[in-house]
């Protein structure tokens, strides 16, 4: 029984039962909106951004070889600098854009924002989703958004590296614009609450890698578990439809 | 020895004519930026004011200030301290010691209540109940908070005063603390730097007699004068930063040709000083203009931000070794890759097993 958007949204409670407990419950449904327009929106943008982003980050701690020739026919580091301050404030308004439709959109768009860590059975969870990663599970849930561990994941090593990001980014480039400037008004905060510019360079870089990192292990369990797992995951982010394989038609 | 009522006074004592007093108003108005017209508004307050009482204060510092303040060069240094203020107490300055010393301090403490303009070279170790700097027989930080608790504004002299500089980098044994963290009810003005560029210190000391005021101070409280912008905001080399021009070693050929130090450490990028402006030494030069990257010692945690001579901070791991953000990172995705690697052989592996699950979970169970 092929499910449409009114029957997907009719399961919504119906869907709320099948995350806690999906090994027990038939689901109706072979396939639910998840990811809403927005939402996958930001995820791409946001891809290409990380991507413009570590590229030119790593380049300006690590800059190329010099150029020869007279300075003022080149602005090669300069280009690659404006690449980068131009992607980082795309990212950061599209996270603001994505915080406010976590207000908004669906029960999925706030998962990643605010896993559910005082809950001991969603714990159980994770730790259910770990040994599967290890192998130790043979058949493994059925979730219609993320599972916990990957909203652990999610909200840990990305998201919260995220927001550190765009602070400390949108503060470094404060300082470029100066101290009398608004852009410094707004977040030259973050310097009293990390330290001096040298030490928000630092944080800013970490940070990096730690969303390359993020990105490496986003990648590989996504192909994986679109092959693996019981639900559709890489189409999802393009259509935004969770396709559920083991349903019977 | 009575003492001169107004700086005018001590101008014409020495013999100064009007005219080059008048020099003198216009050079100073020139140094701290300001327009024309403000040369007579300085005459004024030399010709009307009284010199300002300042007590000079050393706690653990390496009078590194003090060795700069005595080469300033707009105003001179000379002029700044036989003229414009009355040095009450400066150990490296004073003719007086032992007793002689200290019962000049604390007649000024007494008598100029409210009045002096306490200035600090150095910090005070906490640790040990101040133990590890003894002035005059007492620890420093008794001194210290004696003498904050009469002035009018606190003048914190270098990186020591200002945020703790080399003796309170990392273990900071001696629990050196910045002077803003132990005196807290009075105006404090920041001048980091090891030491302060001299033309900046006599320039801010002239600002606040001439102006009796303290200057205008950025987050941290230091005169926007000065500390408004970075060296690199600045740099004569900035053109081939922005080009993409970088020095690679210390005596390659792109050093010679004065490229950007970028690649070498310069802390320029981070620091915020006047030294690209200003420069040292009566405007002589700078270290990036001989040839060395800035360390950004004007800079918190400069110390602790080193090595001074790569783009990037080491960072101490848990397990005790020294490496920095890119090492880490890249041993990291190193670490990871390879688990993503064996995972997936894994995965494959198990799949090759047991096709049965594989298609029981395409069947459905």
């Amino acid at each position: 029984m092929a499910s449409t958007s009114e029957s997907s949204k009719k399961s919504q409670g119906l869907l709320h039962s099948l995350v806690s407990h999906a090994t027990e419950v038939e689901s109706p449904a072979t396939k639910v909106y998840v990811y809403e327009t927005p939402v996958r929106l930001w995820h791409w943008v946001n891809a290409l951004c990380i991507v413009l982003l570590c590229v030119t980050g790593y380049l300006i701690a690590a800059p190329p070889p010099s150029v020869p020739g007279e300075a003022s026919f080149s602005f090669l580091f300069g280009n690659i600098r404006l690449i980068h301050f131009a992607a980082g404030e795309v990212l950061a308004l599209a996270l603001l854009y994505r915080v406010i439709w976590a207000f908004i959109g669906n029960s999925h768009a706030h998962q990643i924002f605010l896993p559910p860590v005082w809950s001991i059975k969603w714990w159980g969870e994770v730790w259910h989703e770990v040994r599967w990663y290890l192998f130790l599970v043979k058949v493994p849930k059925k979730y219609v958004g993320h599972n916990p561990l990957a909203q652990l994941a999610m909200f840990g090593i990305f998201v919260l590296p995220l927001f550190v990001s765009v602070f400390t980014g949108l503060a470094l480039n404060a300082e470029g614009e100066g101290i009398e400037s608004l852009w410094y008004q707004a977040f030259g905060w973050v310097f009293a609450l990390l330290g001096d510019s040298f030490t928000v360079h630092t944080i800013h870089h970490i940070s990096m890698w730690v969303i390359i990192v993020f990105s490496m292990i986003h990648i590989y369990v996504a192909v994986r578990e679109d092959i693996m797992s019981r639900q559709s995951l890489v189409s999802t982010m393009i259509s935004g439809w969770r396709y559920f394989k083991d349903d019977k038609e | 020895m009575t003492s001169p009522a107004t700086f005018y006074d001590v101008f014409r004592q020495q013999g100064i004519s009007r005219r080059s007093f008048n020099k003198f108003c216009s050079l100073t108005a020139a140094s701290l930026g300001l327009s024309p017209a403000f040369a007579s508004e300085i005459a004024h307050a030399m010709e009307t004011k009284r010199r300002t009482p300042v007590i000079w204060l050393n706690g653990l510092e390496c009078t590194c200030c003090s060795e700069s303040f005595i080469r300033s060069g707009h105003p001179l240094v000379s002029d700044v301290v036989l003229s414009m203020l009355s040095l009450d107490y400066s150990h490296v300055l004073m003719a007086a010691a032992g007793h002689q010393a200290e019962a000049a301090l604390e007649e000024t403490r007494r008598e100029h209540a409210g009045e002096y303009i306490l200035a600090v070279e150095g910090n005070p170790p906490l640790n040990e109940d101040g133990m590890f700097c003894i002035v005059g027989g007492r620890p420093f930080i008794e001194q210290l908070q004696e003498m904050a608790a009469g002035a009018k504004a606190v003048v914190a002299w270098g990186s020591c005063a200002s945020n703790g500089c080399v003796q309170a980098a990392k273990p900071n044994p001696t629990q050196a603390t910045p002077i803003h963290k132990v005196i807290k009810d009075k105006p404090i003005i920041k001048v980091p730097g090891c030491p302060p560029i001299a033309e900046v210190m006599t320039g801010v000391l002239t600002y606040m007699l001439t102006f009796d005021r303290i200057p205008p101070l950025d987050r941290l409280g230091r005169p926007k004068m000065f500390y408004g912008q970075r060296i690199h905001d600045k740099c004569y080399r900035r053109p081939h930063f922005d080009a993409g021009q970088f020095a690679e070693a210390w005596d390659d050929e792109n050093s010679r040709k004065g490229y950007c130090l970028y690649k070498m450490g310069c802390r320029g990028p981070t620091t915020y000083n006047a030294c690209s402006t200003v420069r040292w030494n009566d405007g002589v030069s700078f270290p990036i203009q001989s040839g060395h990257g800035c360390i950004g010692c004007s800079e918190e945690n400069f110390w602790d931000n080193g090595p001074f001579y790569e783009r990037l901070a080491s960072v101490h791991t848990p397990l005790g070794v020294e490496s920095n953000a890119d090492k880490i990172g890249v041993a990291t995705v190193g670490v990871i890759g390879a688990g993503i690697v064996a995972h997936a052989a894994a995965s494959a592996l198990q799949r090759a097993r047991n096709p049965d699950n594989a298609a029981k979970t395409g069947a459905g169970e």
